[in-house]
This record gives C-alpha cells, sequence and structure tokens, in this order.
C-alpha cells in the first residue's frame, strides 16, 4: 500500500485568497489542468477581512483620474522603493480586472448614474476604491469562489503544504510539486506538478497585536525561500493604524480605513484632531492644514487638499503611536476615531455596517454615538517572494508567486485598497504564465521519492519528540518577541535581541511535543506552522537590522531619517546552507516617461 | 479581572464521543471562541476547531451553544448567567469529523448545482449600469458567510438525512433568489429551484433567519419571494398564454441545474 496519495497536475495553486483564486481561473481558461489547494475551507481566506474596497482608477466618480495618477500615487505611498513595473501594471489593468468581476456576478455599490461607486483611501489622489459597504473582500472572495467552482477546477480544502519538491536532475533545479497533509485525517498528500503558484498570503500571525488570522504563518515565504527563490522587501510590515484595542479578546482586530474615508477623525486625549501635527515633509504639499480645507475636500477634491487622516498608513499609525506614547491615549492604551460626530446614523450603517455590527457584538460600542478606541494592528507585509513584474516567476524555475505572498509592488509601505487589485491583476498574469511554462516544458520534471519520504519524516517528528515543549506557548512567546522588538518603531539594540531570541526558538520547535492522533490534530498544525513563522521572522528582523534608515513600514529610532542612497536598494533575502542571509540589489531603472510623473511634486 | 469558568465540550469523532468538562480562566470581554483556544493552549492542545477571522466575518466557527446554533466569536461569555455551564457540541446536521469539527460538503455540493450568474454581454470597458436600489436586494443576501448555520437548523434535513439529495437549504435558497434579483442576469433558475433545489420544502418557519449572524432576512425577502415567483409563473394565466403564444418569461432562458452530477471537483482524502 502507498504509505500517501498523489495526484498530478499541470498548475498547483497554494492557498485559495483573492490571488489564488483569481489565478487558478487564469491557469484554467488558459487550459492546464488546475488545482486549487488550501488550509481552510474554500471562502473563508483572509481575503474576507479585507473590508475597504479594489482600487481601481476607472474614473467613476473623478473623471480625472487615470493609470497615471494610481500609479504615483502608489509609488509615492511606498517611498519610491516599489518595482516600478508591477506599480504600472498594477494601475493599467486593475480597472479591467474589477469589471470582469462584474461579469462573474460581483454586485458593486453603485453611483446615481448607475456605475461602480469608488470611495476615498488614504493616499489616493481621488475616489478610488470600488466597494460593497464594507465588505468588499467577501464579496471579492465569493465572485472568484462561484466563478472556480462553475469552472469545474479541483479544490483540496484542508490541506496544508509542507514542501515544495523540486527536480535537480539538471543544474540549480526546477519545480516538481508540492507535498502536504490532510488536515482531516493527517494523511499524507503529493501534487506532481511542473508549476507552483504560492498564493499564501503573509505572515502577520508572527506578531501578537494583529488583524491576520491563524493561517497567516508565512507559509508560502518559507516553504519559497527552502526552494531556493528570494524574498524582497521583508523588513517592510504594515501596522494597520486602527486596530481594535478593547476588549483584549479582539485586540488587534481590524477597523476599516472606510472610517476615514468616510469622513471619520482622528482625536486624542484632549480632543485634538492629532494628525494636523504629523504631516511630514514629503506629503506636505497635496494634505491640508486647517480643518476647514480638510472637511471641504471630501465634496471638492479639485481645489482643496486632503485630510492628513488620509495620509498613507504608515504615517497615520506613526502618528497614533507617537500620540499613545505621549500619553494622548485613551483608556485602553489607543487614540479615538470618532465618525459618530462627522456622519449621520443612517450614514454609518449604510457605509460601515459591518464596523457599526463588530463594535456593537464584540465590544458593546454604538459607533454612531461614540468614538472607537484604536491603536496599529501588524496588518500586511509589503516584503514577499521575488518575481518577475510581468510573469510573476519566482527565481526558482516553475515558481511562481502572487498577492502578499509576493513582493515588490508596494515598495516600503502599501496604499490601502492596493492589495484587492494586486489580487486580482497579478493573479491573472500567474495563472497564465504558469500555464504557459507549463504547457512549454518538454519533459514533466519529477520529484525525488527521497525527498518525498524526507518531507514525510519531518512532518511527523513532533509526534515522536519528547521535548516537552508546548507548540501554543512558544508560538506565543514568538509573537511576543516580533511584537515588541520588531514592530512599529524598531531600533538595531532590540532587533539583535530578537535575533539572539529566534535562535533559542529553533532549538525549542525541535523539542516541541504533540499529544493526539494525526487526525485534525491543531497542536500538530501549529508545531509544524511555526517553523515558518520562524524562518519569516528571522527574514524579517534580518532585513530589518541591516536597513539603517526609516522608510515606509520600516521605523528606525537609531536611524529615523530617510536616506536617499538607501532608496536606491531593495534588501534580498536568500537561505544558503541553511543560513538566512541578506543581499543588497539595486532598483530596477524607471523608464524616462515614468520619471516625469513625478516632477510636478518634487 | 479573571474568572473560571465550566465548559462542556464534546468530543470524539465519527465512531463515537462524549462530553468533557473543563474549568477555564477567562477575561472580561472574552468570547466563547477565546475560552476553547485557551483549552487548546493550556489542557487540550489537540482539540478541534475550525476558524479563522475570529471576528464574524468569515463564518468558520459554526458550532451550537448551549443547543443554539451560533458563532463561536461572536457570543460573549457575558451574555451566560455567572456559574452557568457552557456547552459547546459540533453542528448536528453534518457529520463530525473530530469534536467540534464537521464534514460541511454537503454544502460545497450544493453550491455546485447552482446555475452561474448569466450577464447579457461582456463588461468590457464597465458597460453594466445598475440601480443601487436594485442591486441592494441582492446585495442582502451576498452578505452571507457561508457559516452553514441555517443549514444546520433547517428541520427539513437536520434530522432528515434522506432530504438531503432533494434540499438545497437556505442557504442556497437565497442564492437562487440573490441571482433571479440580480437586474442584469439573463437566466430562469425557477424550475431548478422548485424541482432541483426542493424550494417546495421550506414550509417557512424561519429558524434559518432567526439563526443568521449576518440579520439576513433569509424567509421575508429571500425564500417567500422565490416561492412566488415561482408559483406566478407557474399558475398566472397571463405568463401561460405568453409561453402558448412563444414569449419567453421576463427574457430569460431557462437553465437546468449545473454541473453537480458529474464527478465532483471538491477533492477529499483517498481511503487507504
Amino acid at each position: 500500500m502507498a504509505d500517501h496519495e498523489t495526484h498530478e497536475y499541470d498548475v498547483v495553486v497554494i492557498g485559495a485568497g483573492g490571488s489564488g483564486l483569481r489565478a487558478a481561473i487564469a491557469a484554467h481558461e488558459a487550459g492546464a489542468r488546475t488545482a486549487v489547494v488550501t488550509k481552510s475551507l474554500l471562502g473563508k481566506a483572509h481575503t474576507v477581512m479585507a473590508e475597504g474596497g479594489i482600487a481601481a482608477s476607472m474614473g467613476n466618480v473623478w473623471a480625472e483620474d487615470n493609470w497615471q495618477v494610481h500609479f504615483r500615487d502608489t509609488m509615492r505611498g511606498g517611498k519610491m522603493l516599489n518595482n516600478w513595473r508591477m506599480a504600472q501594471l498594477h494601475a493599467q489593468e486593475a480597472p479591467e480586472r474589477v469589471w470582469e468581476l462584474e461579469e462573474w456576478g460581483a454586485l458593486f455599490d453603485r453611483t446615481p448614474d448607475g456605475k461602480i461607486s469608488q470611495r476615498d483611501f488614504g493616499g489616493h489622489r481621488y475616489a478610488r476604491l470600488a466597494h460593497v459597504g464594507d465588505r468588499t473582500g467577501l464579496e471579492m472572495i465569493r465572485t472568484l469562489q462561484q466563478r472556480v467552482v462553475d469552472l469545474g477546477i479541483d479544490v483540496f480544502m484542508e490541506c496544508t503544504i509542507t514542501q515544495l519538491l523540486k527536480d535537480v536532475s539538471s543544474g540549480e533545479g526546477r519545480i516538481a510539486g508540492a507535498f502536504g497533509y490532510w488536515r482531516e485525517t493527517g494523511s499524507f498528500i503529493q501534487f506532481d506538478a511542473p508549476a507552483v503558484i504560492i498564493a499564501t498570503g503573509g505572515i502577520g500571525k508572527s506578531f501578537k497585536v494583529t488583524s491576520n488570522s491563524w493561517e497567516y504563518t508565512g507559509d508560502g515565504h518559507a516553504l519559497a525561500l527552502s526552494a531556493g527563490a528570494n524574498l524582497i522587501n521583508m523588513e517592510f510590515v504594515q501596522f494597520h493604524p486602527t486596530g481594535m484595542v478593547w476588549p483584549l479578546s479582539v485586540r488587534g482586530l481590524l477597523i476599516t480605513e472606510s472610517v476615514r474615508g468616510e469622513g471619520g477623525v482622528l482625536r486624542n486625549s484632549e480632543g485634538r484632531r492629532f494628525m494636523f501635527d504629523y504631516i511630514s515633509d514629503y506629503f506636505k504639499a497635496e494634505t491640508a492644514d486647517t480643518e476647514e480645507e480638510a472637511d471641504r475636500w471630501y465634496d471638492d477634491h479639485i481645489n482643496n487638499r486632503r485630510p492628513p487622516e488620509l495620509l498613507p498608513r504608515d504615517e497615520v499609525a506613526r502618528a497614533i503611536n507617537a500620540e499613545i506614547k505621549a500619553g494622548r491615549g485613551s483608556p485602553h492604551g489607543g487614540v479615538f476615531l470618532d465618525i459618530a460626530t462627522r456622519r449621520s446614523a443612517e450614514d454609518i450603517h449604510k457605509r460601515l455596517p459591518s464596523m457599526y455590527h463588530q463594535f456593537k457584538e464584540l465590544a458593546d460600542v454604538d459607533i454612531t454615538t461614540d468614538p472607537m478606541e484604536v491603536a496599529p494592528t501588524a496588518h500586511y507585509v509589503m516584503g514577499g517572494i521575488e518575481v518577475d513584474p510581468e510573469t510573476q516567476a519566482a527565481t526558482v524555475e516553475g515558481l511562481f508567486a502572487v498577492g502578499e505572498a509576493s513582493g515588490g509592488m508596494h515598495g516600503s509601505n502599501r496604499l490601502g485598497g492596493n492589495s484587492l487589485s494586486d489580487l486580482l491583476v497579478f493573479g491573472k498574469r500567474a495563472g497564465e504564465y504558469a500555464a504557459r511554462h507549463a504547457a512549454n516544458l518538454p519533459q514533466r520534471p519529477a520529484a525525488n521519492d527521497d525527498d518525498v519520504q524526507g518531507a514525510i519524516a519531518e512532518a511527523l517528528l513532533p509526534f515522536e519528540t519528547n521535548g516537552g515543549e508546548n507548540a501554543y506557548a512558544v508560538q506565543s512567546e514568538l509573537q511576543e518577541v516580533m511584537f515588541s522588538l520588531v514592530g512599529i518603531i524598531r531600533t538595531g539594540e532590540e532587533m539583535q535581541r530578537a535575533l539572539d531570541e529566534i535562535e533559542k526558538f529553533k532549538i525549542r520547535v525541535n523539542k516541541v511535543t504533540v499529544e493526539g492522533g494525526r487526525a485534525y490534530n491543531p497542536g500538530w498544525h501549529v508545531a509544524l506552522d511555526i517553523h515558518n513563522m520562524l524562518t519569516v521572522s528571522e527574514a524579517c528582523a534580518r532585513a530589518a537590522l541591516t536597513r539603517q534608515e526609516s522608510r515606509g513600514g520600516h521605523t528606525r529610532n537609531d536611524f529615523p531619517a530617510t536616506d536617499p542612497e538607501w532608496g536606491k536598494v531593495n534588501l534580498i533575502v536568500t537561505k544558503k546552507d541553511g543560513a538566512i542571509t541578506i543581499e543588497r540589489k539595486p532598483l530596477p531603472q524607471m523608464p524616462e516617461e515614468l520619471v516625469t510623473l513625478f516632477e510636478e511634486t518634487k | 479581572m479573571g474568572q473560571d469558568i465550566t465548559l462542556r465540550v464534546w468530543r470524539g469523532d465519527a465512531s463515537g464521543g462524549d462530553f468533557v468538562t473543563y474549568t477555564v480562566g477567562v477575561e472580561e470581554g472574552e468570547v466563547v471562541l477565546d475560552a476553547i483556544h485557551r483549552l487548546q493552549a493550556t489542557q487540550a492542545g489537540d482539540l478541534a476547531v475550525r476558524w479563522n477571522c475570529k471576528a464574524g466575518k468569515c463564518g468558520s466557527c459554526s458550532a451550537e451553544i448551549n443547543g443554539k446554533p451560533r458563532l463561536m466569536c461572536m457570543t460573549r461569555l457575558s451574555t451566560f448567567a455567572p456559574g452557568e455551564t457552557i456547552t459547546v457540541t459540533p453542528m448536528r446536521t453534518f457529520p463530525v469529523v473530530r469534536d467540534l469539527v464537521t464534514d460541511v460538503s454537503f454544502n460545497f455540493e450544493k453550491a455546485r448545482e447552482v446555475p452561474a450568474f448569466a450577464p447579457p454581454s461582456d463588461n468590457e470597458g464597465g458597460k453594466f449600469r445598475m440601480n443601487q436600489l436594485d442591486v441592494e436586494r441582492s446585495q442582502e443576501f451576498r452578505k452571507c458567510i457561508e457559516c452553514f448555520l441555517c443549514q444546520n437548523t433547517c428541520h427539513v434535513i437536520r434530522d432528515h438525512d434522506e432530504n438531503k439529495p432533494n434540499f438545497a437549504g437556505p442557504r442556497f435558497l437565497i442564492r437562487y433568489a440573490e441571482l433571479d434579483m440580480h437586474p442584469l442576469d439573463t437566466a430562469d433558475r425557477k424550475k431548478t429551484a422548485q424541482e432541483d433545489a426542493g424550494l417546495g420544502y421550506c414550509n417557512i418557519t424561519k429558524c434559518c433567519t432567526e439563526v443568521c449572524p449576518e440579520n439576513i432576512h433569509i424567509t421575508d425577502n429571500g425564500i417567500i419571494p422565490l416561492k412566488e415567483r415561482v408559483v406566478d409563473t407557474k399558475y398566472d394565466p397571463l405568463v401561460f398564454l405568453g409561453r402558448k403564444i412563444g414569449r419567453r418569461d421576463s427574457g430569460r432562458t431557462p437553465v437546468g441545474p449545473a454541473g453537480g452530477k458529474g464527478p465532483s471537483p471538491i477533492k477529499h482524502p483517498q481511503q487507504s
């Protein structure tokens, strides 16, 4: 009897969030035999937590909008560290990808003339986010899920990939498939496939306070790194400015930026709209400096500048952090986010229904009458698998990456709304190019059976170890270390301490003992996931320690300035002989016709 | 301020199981899922539970709490009397996998039978125009987080496995309703809703509406209007006459069930 089942496909997509589903649709439509493999049930992916909308310059609300403006906003939001070609493709193709969702049944909110409505968000010059109330991510995942079901694409639910398989018979080796286990039974499963798309999302679960779910353990980042691929920009972690702070049970839970897009403002304990005190020189020219101008902007974007509450997320998160540290915080250690005095109860119910519901049910707060208490929460990693901007191919042949698991597109800081559009634009590209890669191979690569046996042994190790460590305890201590030492404000000394701690965790994870059997055993799943969490935590900490400046989602107290020299390089993470190393790589050169787009604001 | 609560959790698998009683410390503001997580971390590392967002948005952590179908992440511990034992059991309508986790594939199979949205044309350049008021009707049903609590509570299938092949359940009846109310859809799913999805089995006891964590008016706004439309087309003499003289009902094209009959693309572990 075989010790595991094996399936043959052309393209295997790991992850069933927005990017994975969009990639699977594209691969299927390109003729590839395609499978989607997901740790969770179909339709439960973290994409459902995306609330605000999909950024696309359709120009439905402001005809002045176009891809060039979107491109410029995206690059400036990322403090120019973005891969310019990805940012360009993203801005150019996003509208088509949104319209396509309508063909598949998505029902966006409408403008008075019946087009897709678009809302304001931080860092976007014009109202640009296609949305459905504040549950846009759910609409997107459901639309893509229903499309996948309609097309009859094979789906492996509650199936976790633990290793990528390679054919090393020729040189560096190329992807031959993936290996993992069914959560339901704990039995093993092998996929033979010449193309694998990683769409596993982010690494937020490495941080104690996060808006991310249990799934966000950096699996794809770690799998790719181990398979020989590069990661890029891993020092940049986005702390969303507005996470819930109370009750503790929901600390970190996301409060959509739409609250500010719809007119919500931030106040400190003195009632002051403190964001006016934190307008950096970089954004001075385009940001209102009086409350009057800021309030006029909602109705007239042309003659007024944007309220400082709608600065990019890194700027707002740092400001909130500074106010709390200065002792001007709210009772539970946040600041106040006020929509109640700014919009009618009816508007709030209509535009922010799930925020109303969330606060009412979980915190006993009625946001139509009272302010919310908010503080930054780990939300998104800008860093990810280094990919070719056109094809999403990673640096290992046959491996592709997309969405939060890939890196480069968002530079040092992602604008709100740009992740859902990122998923769609590059999901389609990844699926198409992965299918093309599979079709053009003269011969299917074959996995090495020793590697498979090794993967089985590795997965079963926690059952055979008697080290006595508790997987949940190690996980929670790692989260504490990363949040307090490699968090929103960093110093070299603290990050070094984090790296020392990570070395100790590396020993402890191998002593984790699991109780119970293999069938649906979350203790076992955590024991395997923490290896990935440790890998991405180290990648993040090492890159962050190397970058001696502050930029976007990377703020250092010991190097508070943004350094133009550092603006010329990306940091690349590789794994060599089991050790994580950091290299510098010059940014690709932006062509002259795009450079001119930035001249007006210099 | 911590305190101890008593939690009775069903533990077992398809071959059987029983309740295990635990005492676990909890903090102010916590929900049932927090208590379950603390159990996992401190006393029962292998306790099986399904969850993702812990914010009432993904619909993963459905269970029965003191007999009521609920999301564990949205059930606050403060809603129980001090000292009250909290009993948590898996959803009863679906086969148990382990502990609180059930096999919900019934729902994914039913989803396959719903004929997809059929747009009038492609939307290149963003041609579609819809009125906000018109899309709101369908949008209500698209709030569904697929927690399957409505399916779990529906008496047509709750203790009647024999009805499962012929009944899609409230979650999918509102999917038919949603598409039927879509301003641009060109397909007519009324016949398949009645004959294949078992619309007629529903006798409007509204249990589904009561348990919906998204407060969707499943029966009033979804199932009842769908039933009315089905009845109208069946018995309305004008529609009957229209059909006789070759005019299609509302310009929509009748469609049968979607690919639910072929081999399922929803894969499961192979039996070894």
